[in-house]
C-alpha cells in the first residue's frame, strides 16, 4: 500500500500506477456502508415493509370484528371474494381509467418532451420549468381548478353547447371525461420528465444518420428515435399508471357516482365505514395487480427493446 | 407567405411544445383569476362564470381570514421542514453507501429504495393506518411525520445518487494524494460538489411533503393536526374559502421566483466560467 502513496519525490511513473478503486482507508473499513445504510433502511423496513405485511394480515382478519371489540386473525380468505363481489366494477374501472390516462399522457407527453429535448435550444430550461410549474401549487387546488373550468356554467361547457357538441342540459362534470381529463393533467409531468431525460441523452448525429439511411422523418422517428427513447417511455408509463390507478382525488372532485374509482372505495371503507378487513383486501388486491402488471410490462417491453 | 410556411415546417414541433405547456398552465391561470373573485357563497368558489365574476382584493388582503387556514399552512410548512431534514439526511447517507461502496446486499437495497416509488400512495397510506391502529399509536404530528419521511427517502436517494454517480472517483484520491484525511477530502472536496444534488433533493422532499394529501389523509385520523391539503379537503362539505386561491397563487409565484432565480444564477455562473477559461 505504501507504494501507492505518492512521496515527496514521487515519480510520474508511480502516479500512473494508482488504480481506479476506493482509497485504501475506505476499503479496509467494511462496516462503513452498513452504518450509512442502517438508519434509512431501518425507517423503510419499519414504516414501509412491515406495514404492508400488517395490511396483508388485516385483509385476513375476521370481518365480524370492529375497532372497539378488536379483530381476530382467522385466515379469512373469503374477504377477497367478498371484496371482489362488491367492488369489481370500481376495480376494473380504475385500471381502465389508468390505462386511458397513460395512453393519452404518452400521446401528449412525447411531443412535449421531444420539443424540449431536441428542438428546445435556448428555451430548454424555461420549458422544463414550465413542465414542473403545476407542482408549485397544491394538487387539490389544481384539481378544483379543473372543476371550475369544466363546471356547468364554465367556458368549456358554454363553447361545446354553442358548437352543438353538447346538448342543452349536457354537462362535463360527473362524467368519465372529467375524471380522465383531471388524471391526465395531474400526471402528465410524470410522463414528460423521464421522456425528456432519455431523449436529451440521444446523440443528435444518430438522428441525422437515420435521416440519411431511411429517407424521411417519419420512418427515422419510428426506427431510431422511438426505440432509443423506450427506457423513458417505460419509466413514464409506470410513473403515470401506478399513481393514476390508486388515485381518488380526481374521481371524488370531478366525477360522480358512476365514475367512482377503487381509491375512493378503499378510502371510504377505511375512514368512513371502518370496515378494515375488506378495505385491506382491496388495497392488497390493488397492490398485487399493479405489481404483476408492472412486472409483465417491464419484461415484455424490455425484450422488445433487445430485439 | 412562403417564408411563413417554411418557418412553420421548421418550428411546428417547438410550437406544439409551447401549446402543451400552455395547457399545463391553464388551471394555474384559473386559480390566479379566481383569487380575485368574491364568490356568492363558499360553495361557488370553484365555479368559473364570467357573468357572475365579482372582482375583489379581499382574498389577498385578508389571507388568513378563513378560520384555521393559516394555522394549517404553518403546520404544513413545519411538517415539510421536519420531514425534509430527516429524509435528506437518511437518503443522502444511503446514496453515499450505494455509489461509493461495494457491499453485500446492494441489489436488495436498490429494490427496497425503488419499491415505495412503485407502490400506489393509497396502499402506503392504508398499510400505515393498519400499523398505527395495531400498535395503538395516536394519530397526529408524529404519524404524519413518520409517513412523510418514509415516502421522501426514496426520492432523495435517487436525486443525490444521480449527482454522486457523475462525480469522478479520482477526485477523492487526488485530495488524499494531497495529504487530506478521508474526512477532509469528504468535507472540502466531495460535499461541495454533491451539495447541489442534496439541495435539489431537499427541495423535492419539501414539495412532496408539503403537498401530500392521499397518505396524510390516512395517518391524520381524528386528530386536529390539519395540514393545508387536509384543510382544503375538509372544507369540501362546507365550501372552500376563496382565500385558498390567493394562498395557492402566492405559493406558485414564490416557487416560480425561486426556480427562475436559481436558473439565472447557474446561467450567470456558467457564463462567467466560459469567459474565464
Amino acid at each position: 500500500m505504501a507504494a501507492l502513496l505518492p512521496t515527496a519525490s514521487g515519480t510520474p511513473a508511480a502516479a500512473t500506477e494508482i488504480p481506479v478503486e476506493p482509497p485504501a482507508g475506505m476499503r479496509r473499513r467494511r462496516w462503513i456502508p452498513y452504518a450509512l445504510l442502517a438508519p434509512g433502511l431501518l425507517w423503510l423496513a419499519v414504516f414501509f415493509v412491515y406495514p404492508v405485511f400488517q395490511l396483508v394480515m388485516a385483509s385476513l382478519w375476521d370481518p365480524s370484528g370492529s375497532v372497539e371489540t378488536g379483530y381476530t386473525f382467522t385466515w379469512q380468505f373469503s374477504n377477497y371474494a367478498d371484496a371482489w363481489e362488491m367492488f369489481h366494477v370500481q376495480f376494473l374501472r380504475s385500471l381502465w381509467y389508468a390505462l386511458i390516462t397513460t395512453v393519452v399522457c404518452v400521446l401528449l407527453g412525447y411531443p412535449l418532451a421531444y420539443a424540449i429535448a431536441i428542438k428546445g435550444g435556448r428555451w430548454k430550461n424555461l420549458m422544463l420549468v414550465g413542465v414542473i410549474a403545476p407542482f408549485f401549487t397544491s394538487y387539490l387546488v389544481r384539481t378544483y381548478s379543473w372543476k371550475a373550468i369544466l363546471s356547468d356554467s364554465g367556458p368549456v361547457v358554454d363553447f361545446l353547447k354553442w358548437a352543438h357538441l353538447l346538448g342543452p342540459d349536457g354537462r362535463l362534470l360527473a362524467t368519465e371525461f372529467a375524471v380522465i381529463a383531471g388524471l391526465v393533467y395531474n400526471f402528465l409531468p410524470f410522463m414528460v420528465l423521464p421522456l425528456y431525460a432519455s431523449l436529451d441523452k440521444l446523440d443528435t448525429r444518430l438522428l441525422e444518420a437515420a435521416r440519411d439511411l431511411y429517407h424521411g422523418p417519419v420512418r427515422s422517428f419510428f426506427r431510431v428515435t422511438l426505440p432509443l427513447s423506450m427506457p423513458g417511455v417505460i419509466a413514464g408509463t409506470l410513473l403515470t399508471f401506478i399513481p393514476a390507478a390508486g388515485d381518488y382525488v380526481n374521481a371524488q372532485l370531478l366525477g360522480g357516482p358512476n365514475t367512482q374509482m377503487i381509491g375512493s372505495v378503499i378510502q371510504s371503507r377505511f375512514l368512513v365505514v371502518n370496515d378494515y378487513p375488506i378495505a385491506s383486501a382491496l388495497s392488497v388486491m390493488l397492490m398485487v395487480t399493479i405489481l404483476v402488471l408492472v412486472t409483465v410490462y417491464v419484461s415484455t417491453a424490455g425484450t422488445e427493446e433487445v430485439v | 407567405m412562403h417564408g411563413f410556411w417554411r418557418w412553420i415546417a421548421e418550428k411546428w414541433v417547438l410550437l406544439l411544445g409551447f401549446v402543451l405547456l400552455a395547457y399545463l398552465f391553464v388551471p394555474i391561470a384559473v386559480v390566479m383569476l379566481l383569487s380575485f373573485n368574491q364568490p356568492a357563497s363558499r360553495n361557488t368558489t370553484y365555479v368559473l362564470d364570467f357573468a357572475t365574476f365579482d372582482f375583489t382584493w379581499n382574498n389577498w388582503t385578508d389571507m388568513c381570514g378563513a378560520a384555521g387556514i393559516c394555522d394549517s399552512l404553518m403546520r404544513s410548512i413545519y411538517v415539510g421542514l421536519s420531514a425534509t431534514l430527516i429524509a435528506t439526511i437518511l437518503g443522502t447517507l444511503i446514496s453515499f453507501a450505494l455509489v461509493r461502496y461495494r457491499f453485500i446486499g446492494r441489489g436488495s437495497t436498490n429494490t427496497l429504495i425503488f419499491l415505495p416509488m412503485a407502490t400506489p400512495e393509497i396502499v402506503m397510506g392504508t398499510s400505515l393506518l393498519t400499523l398505527f391502529i395495531g400498535l395503538q399509536i395516536p394519530m397526529g404530528f408524529l404519524t404524519i411525520l413518520i409517513a412523510h419521511v418514509m415516502f421522501c427517502i426514496s426520492f432523495v436517494v435517487v436525486t443525490v445518487k444521480a449527482r454522486l454517480a457523475g462525480l469522478d472517483p479520482r477526485l477523492q484520491e487526488a485530495a488524499m494524494d494531497l495529504y487530506a484525511t478521508p474526512w477532509q477530502a469528504f468535507r472540502l472536496v466531495i460535499l461541495p460538489l454533491v451539495l447541489p444534488g442534496i439541495v435539489a433533493a431537499a427541495l423535492l422532499a419539501f414539495s412532496l411533503s408539503f403537498d401530500d394529501f392521499i397518505i396524510t389523509n390516512f395517518v391524520t385520523g381524528t386528530s386536529d393536526y390539519t395540514t393545508f391539503p387536509m384543510f382544503i379537503w375538509g372544507s369540501n362539505l362546507r365550501g372552500i374559502p376563496p382565500q385558498v386561491n390567493a394562498i395557492a397563487t402566492a405559493m406558485f409565484l414564490i416557487s416560480f421566483a425561486f426556480v427562475i432565480a436559481g436558473q439565472l444564477r447557474t446561467r450567470r455562473r456558467s457564463a462567467r466560467r466560459a469567459a474565464t477559461s
